[in-house]
């Protein structure tokens, strides 16, 4: 497998939210706003990249029964380094996404991938899984924090497309995320089918 | 396989106190920054106050004595968690500013908390003196217009305000958020007028306590077509459902 190919397969064959269904917590939970989402999505692939390439350098010297326990030791500590990294330069996102951040470590896409790709690749092409994997992710919430975003307030990236009143508040409330979710699915599997 | 374990783990370790070692310093400084620049906008300061003392009264009210004024650092239990505001006050002791520090509450409704109680917003409290009449929401009998589908954090977030102004004049904290009955009583003898400052009524009474064009009924509430604006409430269609 090519690294173009590993990374496109990460983005829309196997995108982790609408195809695999992974990951659903922070999808659902940080998903009230379009930079939400999107800023939830690239702290996830900053992890994703680091995790894929310690752990498909590591994968070789660690036996398979402590397999699961260190790639858990070798993200927490990633999460936590991402943590206090955007505690010290991003103080306002880092207020936002609040507790997803340390959510990340309960990440199944995170995991998963450790186990389902960077344990029987290389270092670089599970790097390239990671970024494909992780764009795959950030796209998704992006599109459902945009969605929830525009129907439930009227704007988009925070800018006003129409007035606050006739928003539905759903929307950026937990059911909306829910509505919003299922028919994007929807959509994305009618265009897979096409 | 312990020895691999044991060592990831050192590694991990001081990998992690490394970054914290880093990180510790500026964000410290954030911290000290996001007060100040919350002390700054309570308080309407021109420049950045220094803060002269603290008195930390418990766990949650903290009160920062600075060369501007004073603000109140006070908390309640809101809807989704802990609601931490922000109150700065005037010599006289009438609200010059607030700022929500911390919240949990729903997002596009009880979150509207940061914006709702500002000066222009529908339930301003910026210039109310808590001592004349404690802050509380139309339903309860109060001044203070309530965040549209939200009374509970609006009532938490006045109790809050309440609250830290019990700790700016030293009193204790007992018996917030009941309203006076002698305030309410005094509020309908003008039947739907506002009244001045000595007691005369002037113009016809909004909910949130200014004064407008509009027919009052009686009993001090307005009607709903009357009120109509911004100075509408569920209060208002509330009334007039019981009057007709």
């Amino acid at each position: 497998m090519n690294n173009l190919k590993v990374l496109l397969n990460g983005i829309v064959k196997e995108n982790p939210t609408f195809v695999l269904l992974l990951g659903m917590c922070p999808t659902l939970g940080t998903t009230s706003s379009a930079i939400n989402g999107m800023s939830m999505g690239l702290a996830t692939m900053a992890v994703l990249i680091c995790s894929n390439f310690v752990i498909s350098c590591i994968k070789s010297l660690v036996p398979d029964m402590v397999r699961i326990p260190s790639y858990i030791v070798v993200i927490a500590s990633l999460v936590t380094i991402l943590q206090m990294v955007m505690q010290a330069y991003v103080p306002d996102l880092y207020a936002t996404l609040g507790l997803f951040i340390p959510l990340i470590v309960v990440n199944c896409i995170i995991l998963g991938r450790a186990e389902a790709f960077a344990a029987k690749n290389g270092p670089v092409p599970s790097i390239f899984d990671g970024i494909g994997i992780g764009l795959g992710f950030t796209i998704a919430l992006t599109l459902l924090g945009g969605v929830r975003e525009l129907l439930g307030t009227g704007k988009l990236f925070n800018v006003t497309l129409y007035s606050e009143d006739y928003g539905m508040l759903l929307f950026v409330l937990a059911p909306g995320a829910f509505i919003a979710l299922g028919y994007l699915i929807a959509i994305v599997n009618k265009l897979r089918k096409a | 396989m312990v020895i691999v374990l044991t060592v990831i783990s050192v590694i991990a370790g001081g990998v992690l106190a490394y970054v914290n070692k880093i990180t510790a310093g500026p964000i410290e400084q954030i911290k000290a920054e996001t007060l100040n620049n919350a002390l700054k906008s309570v308080l309407n300061a021109e420049q950045m106050p220094t803060v002269t003392a603290t008195d930390t009264i418990d766990e949650w009210t903290i009160v920062y004595s600075t060369d501007n004024g004073t603000a109140v650092q006070a908390a309640t239990d809101g809807f989704g968690g802990k609601l931490k505001v922000l109150v700065g006050f005037t010599a006289d002791g009438a609200i010059s500013g607030y700022s929500v520090l911390e919240h949990a509450e729903t997002p596009g409704l009880g979150a509207k908390a940061g914006e709702w109680f500002q000066e222009g917003g529908k339930g301003c409290i910026v210039g109310k003196k808590p001592a004349e009449k404690e802050l509380t929401v139309s339903k309860d009998g109060g001044d203070v217009d309530a965040i549209t589908a939200s009374t509970i954090t609006s009532r938490a977030f006045l109790q809050a305000v309440n609250k830290a102004y019990k700790a700016y004049t030293g009193a204790s904290i007992d018996g917030v958020g009941s309203a006076t009955p002698q305030a309410a009583a005094e509020q309908k003898k003008c039947c739907g007028k506002c009244q001045g400052e000595s007691g005369e009524c002037k113009g016809d009474c909004q909910h949130d306590g200014t004064c407008k064009e509009g027919t009052c009924k009686g009993d001090g509430a307005c009607r709903k077509e009357a009120c109509g604006g911004e100075g509408s409430s569920e209060a208002c269609a509330r009334q007039a459902n019981l009057n007709d």
